[in-house]
């Protein structure tokens, strides 16, 4: 689990001699088996430029919204929890918001972590997967890559904001230079589910070697309170989860590939 | 059922020690425990004989569910030999032996107090008897009556506001784990002759108080054993001698045990570390052929079933104050070896495996002492069993054993002690968020506006100082402990005077090591106001008397369960000081001071007479159990909450450090596999952390909302509350929806 030597230490583009390197972490957590294997330290970093429908935490769209820290005030935040991590089996994921919008910090944080000898992975909707570059994907273990939707209409209907072409190449490259990758679907009745769609998703995934396994998120209203908090409108509000037959469905579809899903 | 002997050599096969010499099971374990590194897939179901004995009590549990008890002997005060022999069906049945005649049939035991009897035969709609009555106010003192004779006022002011509640004053102590597989080792004429040297030996002492009082106490065990030996005549064995086989082993240490609860209404009447040693005798049968696994799993599964219906005669506000009718039959199971083998054994895995063959149950309370050194099997055997059934409890064996050494068992939820070694003085709880209350009224309680304490200078001005609210704190923690180890010494005293455990102290080495166990209450809410006060402006509302009655909190202040040093380590300070206090306090018969941080579900009636307090809790709302952070304040997932618990050093809370958590199976992982795994992992980080001990209950939000509706539908749903499982459809509406609001950690 240890980084390329390399990788280690290294000073950021332009950070040189300068401020140190400061990022917007809205919050962090300690999760178990949901933000990648074992125990981790979950930093979930302020801004993103996708406005999904489904979004439960819109408190992490704008940048403002979280708090400055220094690489090293996030890193002293994941010593706290360092030995733990070892003894239980994890390691630091990197979520949001929208890692990427802070691609400098972000690779920073997760360099650090690799190089401390910490499983790291990285969340993402991959729509901003260009910004991240080489050294920062040598010190990412595992991306937890969200694919919103397959097709451009239903994706652009989904995230308001966004296209699906940089995920899907994000994706391709991921896979390209050995990546492992744990696919994220949210499923959405009457906005996400229609068969084609996710018949498209599962076979553009099972076309990617360093795919691990699938997980249908079924749509929840838990983050619904957010939005009053913050006086918005939460547009899914009467929109039901889905039910265990379309569940049962989705995950036959990517199954049907030979894909493991859960 | 037949009593007749057919084994020559109890002992054939053993390996020799000093347990031959002496009376040392510890020793005998050492020596002949088998360890046993692989996984469940040996374990077996349960018989149809088995699923018949208990199917008939599961019968009666409704009806008792729905009365709150099944039956009563009002007239017959419990005694060893009281009752005749009682039988759930004695064709059946491999382990023999009730309480009383019939099964669930409630004994009462006027000697620790005659009101508490009385009060509860009234409740579930039984006359008192008029000659019991007669007895216990006539001719013999009850302990209930000699503690109030001696109570000084401070103690009836301070149990009277609730700063002090819980004091074992009208009911039994309990808390004492006699080492019952003495008897079964030795046998009963072993251990009287044992006694009687100890007895002889004293009369060359000068006839001070302690040497007088423990002659009469000897003389006293003695008598108790004979009456052991009287009753499991009754039921046709004779258990002077030890057992030769397997069964007979833990049928004359249920006898023991038995013994002790006809004996004793304990607040907890733990059974101590037995799996292993049961397994010795377990092993020995399966290699001679004597049994095979189904019969050794159903020998377990009878003894658990004769365990689950330990029931106590209690009143219904005592049920409430310890949600349903807990008796706390810990058992201690796994840890390991001080020469470093494990102490699993396949009996470790059997005593687990009765949660699947007979259902999950509160009772007994399957306490696993953890280990990351523990077999990897057994480690995901124990997740598995939690992921099901959410009925274990774990504590650390690594911070036990140093102290305690290899034969140590919990009683009650918490409290380590050396079987047949240790014993302990229990007392209640000191609540420690109404102590800075009082330090800011000057004693005068928040709520009624009595002087409680003496007067001391109140803390003035419209927004709290904290060097001078510690300084007043400090003061009224002084008078805090003073009190409560002055109520706790009179309460000893007139226990072992009036209701001394004949039974479970002869079943103890001489002279025995004492603990005086003190514990406290609403250190997080204490915590988080010390940490308001400290780091943000809190604001002093007084009413018309100058009685500080609400607080007014102004900026962000760190909360407890967030794995941040800067209220931490007050919540470290706080228990370090308040034992220091403690200790300065002369404990009766020069016990040892410990403390626990443990509340069952009494933080709830805590909290009930605690008012508003400075870290913006509203009055009446419940405390976090045990060393809990106050529900929702830990906002960064159980981990952080589980390292700052971790922080207060084990040493300074010897009793036990008690921390409940509540996950979702989904937020443990995605597979079975994948939740087993992490949640052996998380075990692993909170032990490796220094974190004592972890109730962990694996459960959704919609089946408890679902089990608050439908009641009926759910008859053994269990959950864990600080230290001990209980039925959730027992609990009340109000414990529930405490339950239910606590931190869900959605994902841990």
């Amino acid at each position: 689990m240890t980084g390329p030597p390399s990788a280690a230490g290294r000073t950021p583009p332009g950070a040189a001699g300068t401020r140190p390197l400061v990022g917007a972490v809205h919050s962090y957590d300690l999760s178990t088996g949901v933000d990648g294997p074992g125990t981790r330290f979950v930093a979930f970093l302020a801004g993103c430029p996708l406005r999904c429908r489904f979004c439960h935490s819109p408190d992490t769209w704008y940048r403002r919204s979280g708090r400055e820290h220094t690489v090293d005030q996030l890193m002293a935040e994941v010593a706290k929890y360092r030995r733990f991590i070892s003894v239980a089996g994890g390691g630091v994921t990197i979520s949001g918001g929208e890692p990427l919008m802070q691609p400098a910090f972000t690779g920073e944080v997760l360099r650090r972590c690799h190089a401390d000898g910490l499983h790291t992975a990285l969340d993402t909707s991959g729509f901003l997967g260009d910004r991240a570059d080489d050294a920062l994907l040598d010190a990412t273990d595992l991306v937890l890559l969200d694919i919103k939707s397959w097709d451009p209409q239903t994706y652009r209907r989904v995230t308001r904001t966004g296209r699906v072409t940089p995920t899907l190449r994000f994706a391709r490259r991921l896979a390209d230079r050995g990546t492992p990758m744990w696919i994220r679907f949210v499923l959405v009745p009457g906005l996400t589910d229609d068969e084609a769609n996710v018949a498209g998703i599962a076979s553009f995934v099972a076309g990617l070697d360093t795919v691990q396994r699938v997980e249908v998120l079924p749509f929840h209203r838990l983050g619904a309170h957010k939005y009053a908090e913050l006086g918005l409108r939460f547009p899914l509000a009467d929109t039901a989860p889905p039910d265990a037959a379309l569940l049962v469905r989705v995950r036959g579809q990517f199954a049907a590939h030979g894909l493991t899903v859960y | 059922m037949t009593g007749t002997r057919t084994v020559v050599d109890p002992w054939r096969g053993f390996s020799d020690g000093a347990w031959q010499d002496a009376i040392d099971v510890a020793d005998f374990i050492r020596h002949n425990h088998r360890p046993y590194t692989g996984d469940a897939s040996f374990l077996t179901g349960a018989t149809c004989r088995t699923l018949e004995v208990w199917g008939r009590l599961r019968q009666m549990f409704v009806e008792e569910r729905q009365r709150g008890v099944y039956d009563v002997d009002a007239a017959t005060p419990s005694a060893i030999t009281a009752h005749r022999p009682g039988y759930i069906d004695q064709n059946l049945e491999l382990i023999v032996g009730l309480q009383t005649d019939a099964p669930l049939r409630r004994a009462i035991m006027p000697a620790g107090g005659l009101r508490m009897v009385e009060n509860a035969l009234k409740a579930y709609g039984y006359e008192p008897d008029p000659t019991v009555r007669q007895i216990f106010t006539r001719y013999r003192k009850t302990h209930n009556d000699a503690v109030f004779d001696a109570y000084p006022a401070d103690v009836l002011a301070a149990r009277r506001s609730h700063i002090i509640t819980g004091l074992p004053d009208a009911y039994g102590r309990g808390r004492i784990i006699g080492d019952y597989r003495r008897v079964a080792l030795y046998g009963v004429d072993r251990l009287v002759a044992e006694r009687r040297a100890h007895r002889v030996a004293l009369d060359a002492q000068p006839s001070t108080d302690a040497v007088i009082r423990d002659r009469e106490e000897l003389a006293e065990q003695i008598r108790a054993l004979g009456e052991l030996k009287e009753m499991a005549a009754g039921y046709g064995y004779d258990i002077s001698a030890p057992a030769g086989t397997a069964r007979e082993a833990i049928q004359w240490l249920y006898f023991a045990y038995l013994a002790a609860t006809k004996e004793q209404n304990g607040a907890a009447m733990s059974l101590g570390r037995t799996a292993g040693f049961v397994d010795v005798y377990l092993e020995r049968d399966l290699a001679e052929g004597r049994l095979t696994e189904i019969d050794a799993q159903e020998l377990v599964d009878d003894f658990v079933i004769k365990l689950r219906i330990i029931r106590f005669l209690r009143t219904p506000e005592y049920d409430q104050l310890f949600s349903g009718d807990p008796t706390w039959v810990t058992e201690s199971i796994g840890g390991m070896g001080s020469d470093g083998r494990p102490l699993v054994t396949r009996t470790s895995f059997r005593y687990l495996q009765t949660l699947y063959n007979l259902g999950p149950a509160p009772e007994p309370n399957l306490t696993v002492l953890w280990s990351p050194r523990l077999p990897e099997g057994f480690k995901r055997f124990c997740a598995q069993v939690s992921l099901d059934t959410s009925a274990i409890q774990y504590e650390n064996d690594e911070l036990i054993r140093p102290r305690y050494d290899d034969d140590a068992a919990i009683a009650c939820c918490v409290s380590a002690m050396r079987v047949g070694k240790d014993m302990q003085f229990f007392g209640a709880r000191a609540n420690l968020a109404k102590a800075l209350l009082y330090a800011i009224n000057g004693g005068r309680d928040e709520l009624t506006g009595d002087q409680v304490s003496p007067p001391m200078p109140p803390v003035g001005g419209e927004v709290l100082d904290y060097a001078e609210v510690l300084d007043a704190y400090d003061r009224m923690l002084d008078w805090l402990a003073a009190t409560y180890v002055t109520a706790l010494n009179v309460i000893h005293h007139m226990h072992d005077r009036y209701a001394y455990e004949r039974l479970e102290m002869a079943l103890h080495d001489y002279p025995v090591h004492r603990f005086l166990a003190t514990g406290i209450a609403g250190l997080s809410v204490a915590v988080d106001s010390l940490s308001a006060i400290k780091h943000a402006r809190v604001k002093v509302l007084r009413d018309e008397t100058g009685l500080a009655t609400d607080y007014l909190v102004e900026g962000d202040f760190p909360c407890f369960g967030n794995n941040d040093d800067r209220v931490d380590e007050i919540a470290v300070w706080l228990v370090g000081t308040f034992l220091a206090k403690l200790r300065r306090q002369r404990a009766y018969r020069n016990a040892e001071h410990t403390l626990s941080v443990l509340t069952i579900t009494s933080n709830v009636v805590y909290g009930r007479h605690t008012g508003h307090t400075p870290d913006g809790r509203r009055a009446g709302e419940p405390f976090a159990p045990g060393a809990n952070p106050m529900n929702g304040r830990d906002t960064h997932g159980l981990v952080a909450a589980a390292l700052s618990v971790a922080k207060l050093p084990y040493d300074l809370a010897r009793d036990g450090i008690s921390l409940t958590t509540t996950v979702t199976p989904d937020g443990l992982g995605r597979t079975r596999d994948e939740q087993i795994g992490n949640l052996v992992g998380v075990l692993d980080g909170y032990t490796d952390a220094g974190g004592f001990h972890l109730n962990m209950n694996v459960l959704d939000r919609a089946t408890l909302t679902d089990a608050m509706v439908h009641p009926e539908r759910y008859p053994q749903l269990t959950i864990r509350v600080s230290g001990y499982a209980v039925n959730f459809v027992r609990l009340t509406p109000e414990q529930q929806r405490d339950v239910i609001s606590r931190t869900f950690h959605g994902a841990l």
